[in-house]
C-alpha cells in the first residue's frame, strides 16, 4: 500500500476553563462524586468570540505552520462538527479562505456526532490516494452545547484538531482504516432545537461500548494486530472513565490510552476529542511508534485507524505551533455564572 | 368454588432491556412457565395478561390479543383479557385467572405480566407512572408517585417515630436480597449509608428508597387442583384471594398511613385460607417505595401499626428473620416491570414454597404470601399460596 497518512497536524483549545465542581455545585450536586464519577476535573469553554470557525481556522493554521506544504496544494477541506456557526452556509469555506487554500478545492461540513472529523480523514485519504487530490485537511472541531443541569454539562466543551493528509512527507502513516456503523439513537439534536438529548445508560453498552469495541476488533482482525503491538491507544472521550474502560475490554492497558487521554483537564471536545487526543500523542511520538486510534460519533458508528510513525516526524517544525500539553496549561478558569454568560444560557428581552 | 393450583413459572431478567421487545419478554416468560408446567399449548383455556401502560410506554395497546399470537396460539382462538390496575394489573390479572379456574369456566390458564418500560426517557416514564394516581386531584396538581411516598413516609415518621435509617434498612435488606437473585436488576448489595446519601428524589426519599424503572414479564400456568399432579410434582395450591379498593386519592382517606385496600384485600384471603397472618412463612410485598414496604407489614398484620420501622431495625424480615420478606429483592432490587410485578411475586413464593430458591431459599416455607398494591393504594390484591 501506498504510504498515505499524516503530514502534519495542529490541535487548538480555547483558554477558558470551569471546574466539573462549579458545575456540580450549581446544582446541588455534590462535587466529589460528579468528579470522581465521571472522571473529570475541568473542562474548557469558547469565549464569546469563539466558534468552531475560529477554532478550525487556528488548528489549520497551526498544521499549515508544522511543515512545507503551500496552503495552494491543499486540494480538499472537510470540517466535521457538530456545532457549526451556520446551520446552511460552511465552516470549510472560512477555514479556506483564512489559511489562503482558496479557491481551486474541494470543501465541505460533515456532521456525526463525534466522529465527523475522522470520517473527514477517511474522505481525504481516499482522495488522496485515487490521485484526484494531492493534500487534504481533515478539521474535527466543535463548541459542544449541553442543557444547563444536564448530565451532559460536565462534558461539553470545546476544542478542535487540523491533519494534513497525503502521501508526501509524512510523518505517521495510516496504514489501514475501516468503520462500524448502525442507526442507534443513543445521542442526538433535533432541527433547530439548541440542546441536543440522549438516550442516559443507552449511550453506553449498546452505543459507545458496542461500536469501538465492534470497529476495533474488526480493524487489528483486518491487519493481523494485536494490542500489545501499539505505544499509544485513542479513543472518543465523553469523559474520563469510558476511554480507559473500552481499553480494558478490548486488551490494551491504561499507559497506552494515558498520552491521549485528555477529557479530564478540557472535557469532551466532541468532533475533535479523538482528533485533539491523537495530536497528543504526535506531540510525543517517535519513529516507528504505533498508534491505534477509534472515534465515536453518536447515532452511531466508530472508525478505527492503524497508525505507524515514520522518521519524517524528526523533521516536522513541532515548535512552530504549540503542543497539546500547553494549550492544555494554558488556561484561565471562570465561574458558573460567566459560563453562563460567554454558552448564551441566559435570558433577556 | 373448586381448588386451583400454580403448576409452572417463568420470569425473564428485568432491567434495561434494550435488545428484547414487549412482545419478546412476553412470549419468554410465558414459554418458560410453559415448558415448567408440562402442559402442551393446545391444552391451554384462556390467556390472562397484566400489564399498566403498554399504550404510553410502547404505543401498543389490545395487548391480549396480541400476546396470544406473538406466543403462537393463533391457531387455538383462545379468549386472552388484559387486565389493567396500575401497578396491581399483574396481581389483578392472576385474580381474574384464578376466579375463571376456580369457577370452572377454565381448566387450564396462563396467565402473565409485562411492562416495557425504558424505550421513554425517565421523564415520560414519571408522567406516565402518575397516571396511576388521581388526575383531577392529584397529578394535575404536580403530584408524582415518589412525591405522594414522601407524604405518607413524613407522616409515619411524625405520627410513630419511623427514623430515616429504618427507611433505609428496607433498601440495604432488599438489595442484599437482589444480590441473590440471577433475574434481578440490581444484584448488589448496597451500604446504608448510599441509601441515606443518595440524591433526594422527594424528601425523604432518596433515589435508592424508589424502585427502578425496568422492563420485564413473567408467568404462570394454574390449572384446577385435581388436575395438578398429572403435570408436576409440586403444585402449589392457592389457598386466599383477596381485592379491595380505596378511596382514590390519598388526601381523602381518615388515615393516609394505612392502606384499607391492604387491610381489607388480606382479611378476605387470610379468612379464606382459614388463617391468620402468624401462619406465614414468608410474603413478597409491595415495595415500590421504602416506605410502601413498613406500610404493607403493618397493614398485613404482621405488626401492629406504627412498628414497621422498629421490625426492619430489628431483622425480622430478613432472609434468616422470623418472617423473610422480600427474599426476591422485592421491587426495589428486583425490578418494577409495573405489569409483571405482582406474577413475578407469585412466581417467587412458588419457588421457594418448592424449595427451589437457591442461595435464598426460606427454610421449610410452607405459606406464602403476595401483596401487589396499585398506585397509591386505591387497589390491593393479596394472595395467599400453600405447598400442596
Amino acid at each position: 500500500m501506498e504510504n498515505i497518512g499524516i503530514v502534519s497536524y495542529g490541535a487548538y483549545v480555547p483558554r477558558l476553563r470551569i471546574k466539573s465542581s462549579d458545575i456540580a455545585k450549581t446544582w446541588g450536586k455534590d462535587p466529589a462524586t460528579i468528579t470522581g464519577g465521571l472522571g473529570i476535573i475541568e473542562k474548557s469553554v469558547p469565549a464569546l468570540d469563539q466558534d468552531v470557525a475560529t477554532i478550525s481556522v487556528e488548528a489549520a493554521r497551526y498544521a499549515i505552520a508544522r511543515c512545507n506544504v503551500n496552503p495552494q496544494e491543499i486540494g480538499a477541506i472537510y470540517v466535521g462538527s457538530e456545532s457549526h456557526p451556520y446551520a446552511v452556509k460552511p465552516t470549510g469555506t472560512i477555514v479556506g479562505e483564512a489559511i489562503g487554500a482558496t479557491p481551486n478545492l474541494m470543501v465541505a461540513d460533515y456532521e456525526f456526532a463525534c466522529k465527523a472529523g475522522t470520517a473527514a480523514i477517511q474522505t481525504c485519504m481516499a482522495l488522496v490516494k485515487s490521485n484526484i487530490i494531492k493534500y487534504g485537511l481533515a478539521i474535527g472541531s466543535d463548541t459542544s452545547q449541553a442543557a444547563p443541569g444536564d448530565a451532559l454539562e460536565y462534558a461539553a466543551s470545546a476544542g478542535g484538531a487540523a491533519f494534513v493528509i497525503g502521501k508526501e512527507k509524512v510523518i505517521a502513516t495510516i496504514n489501514e482504516t475501516c468503520s462500524f456503523t448502525t442507526d442507534t439513537p443513543d445521542f442526538w439534536r433535533r432541527e433547530g432545537r439548541k440542546y441536543p438529548a440522549h438516550g442516559g445508560r443507552f449511550t453506553g453498552s449498546p452505543a459507545y461500548f458496542r461500536h469501538i469495541t465492534e470497529c476495533s476488533i474488526r480493524l487489528m482482525d483486518k491487519i493481523g494486530t494485536k494490542p500489545t503491538d501499539y505505544n499509544y491507544v485513542v479513543f472518543h472521550q465523553p469523559n474520563g472513565k469510558f476511554p480507559t474502560r473500552v481499553a480494558g475490554m478490548l486488551g490494551f492497558t491504561p499507559e497506552q490510552v494515558k498520552q491521549g487521554l485528555l477529557c479530564p483537564y478540557i472535557g469532551n471536545t466532541y468532533s475533535g476529542a479523538s482528533m485533539v487526543g491523537l495530536a497528543s500523542v504526535l506531540d510525543v511520538a517517535k519513529p516507528k511508534d504505533r498508534i491505534f486510534v477509534t472515534s465515536y460519533g453518536s447515532g452511531a458508528g466508530s472508525d478505527s485507524f492503524d497508525i505507524t510513525v515514520t522518521e519524517k516526524i524528526n523533521e516536522l517544525h513541532k515548535n512552530n505551533a504549540p503542543l497539546v500539553s500547553q494549550l492544555i496549561a494554558n488556561k484561565e478558569y471562570i465561574d458558573y455564572a460567566t459560563y453562563t454568560k460567554y454558552r448564551d444560557l441566559l435570558y433577556w428581552e | 368454588m373448586r381448588d386451583v393450583a400454580i403448576i409452572g413459572i417463568g420470569v425473564t431478567k428485568f432491567g434495561e432491556l434494550w435488545d428484547k421487545s414487549f412482545r419478546n419478554l412476553i412470549a419468554e416468560a410465558g414459554a418458560k412457565a410453559i415448558i415448567d408446567s408440562g402442559i402442551s399449548g393446545n391444552e391451554i383455556d384462556a390467556l390472562y395478561i397484566g400489564s399498566m401502560s403498554a399504550g404510553r410506554f410502547v404505543g401498543q395497546e389490545h395487548v391480549g390479543a396480541l400476546v396470544a399470537d406473538s406466543s403462537g396460539f393463533t391457531h387455538l382462538h383462545i379468549p386472552s383479557t388484559r387486565v389493567e390496575a396500575a401497578c396491581a394489573s399483574g396481581g389483578l390479572a392472576f385474580r381474574q385467572a384464578y376466579m375463571s379456574v376456580a369457577s370452572a369456566t377454565h381448566d387450564i390458564v396462563v396467565v402473565g405480566g409485562i411492562e416495557k418500560m425504558t424505550d421513554v426517557v425517565e421523564s415520560e416514564a414519571t408522567n406516565i407512572l402518575a397516571m396511576g394516581l388521581d388526575q383531577e386531584w392529584e397529578s394535575f396538581f404536580g403530584v408524582t408517585f415518589p412525591g405522594v411516598y414522601a407524604m405518607i413516609a413524613t407522616k409515619h415518621m411524625h405520627d410513630y417515630g419511623t427514623t430515616r435509617e429504618q427507611l433505609a434498612q428496607v433498601a440495604v435488606k432488599n438489595h442484599a436480597n437482589g444480590a441473590l437473585n440471577p433475574n434481578a436488576q440490581f444484584k448488589k448489595a448496597i451500604p446504608l449509608e448510599n441509601v441515606i446519601k443518595a440524591p433526594i428524589i422527594a424528601s425523604p426519599l432518596g433515589m435508592l428508597d424508589c424502585s427502578p424503572l425496568s422492563d420485564g414479564a413473567a408467568a404462570v400456568v394454574i390449572c384446577a387442583a385435581d388436575l395438578a399432579k398429572k403435570y408436576t410434582q409440586k403444585p402449589i395450591k392457592i389457598i386466599g384471594s383477596g381485592q379491595a379498593s380505596d378511596m382514590f386519592p390519598v388526601h381523602g382517606r381518615e388515615k393516609i398511613c394505612t392502606f384499607q385496600s391492604t387491610v381489607h384485600a388480606a382479611k378476605k384471603a387470610y379468612k379464606q385460607a382459614n388463617i391468620e397472618p402468624k401462619d406465614i412463612d414468608l410474603a413478597e410485598v409491595h415495595d415500590c417505595f421504602t416506605i410502601a414496604e413498613i406500610l404493607a407489614i403493618e397493614d398485613l398484620g404482621f405488626v401492629k401499626k406504627g412498628e414497621g420501622g422498629k421490625a426492619i431495625e430489628n431483622k425480622i424480615t430478613t432472609l434468616d428473620g422470623s418472617l423473610p420478606v422480600n427474599t426476591s429483592g422485592g421491587l426495589k432490587a428486583k425490578g418494577h416491570p409495573i405489569g409483571a410485578t405482582g406474577i413475578s411475586q407469585i412466581a417467587e413464593i412458588v419457588m421457594q414454597l418448592r424449595g427451589q430458591a437457591d442461595k435464598r431459599q426460606v427454610k421449610d416455607a410452607k405459606i406464602g404470601l403476595t401483596h401487589n398494591v396499585g398506585a397509591s393504594g386505591a387497589t390491593c390484591v393479596v394472595h395467599i399460596l400453600e405447598a400442596m
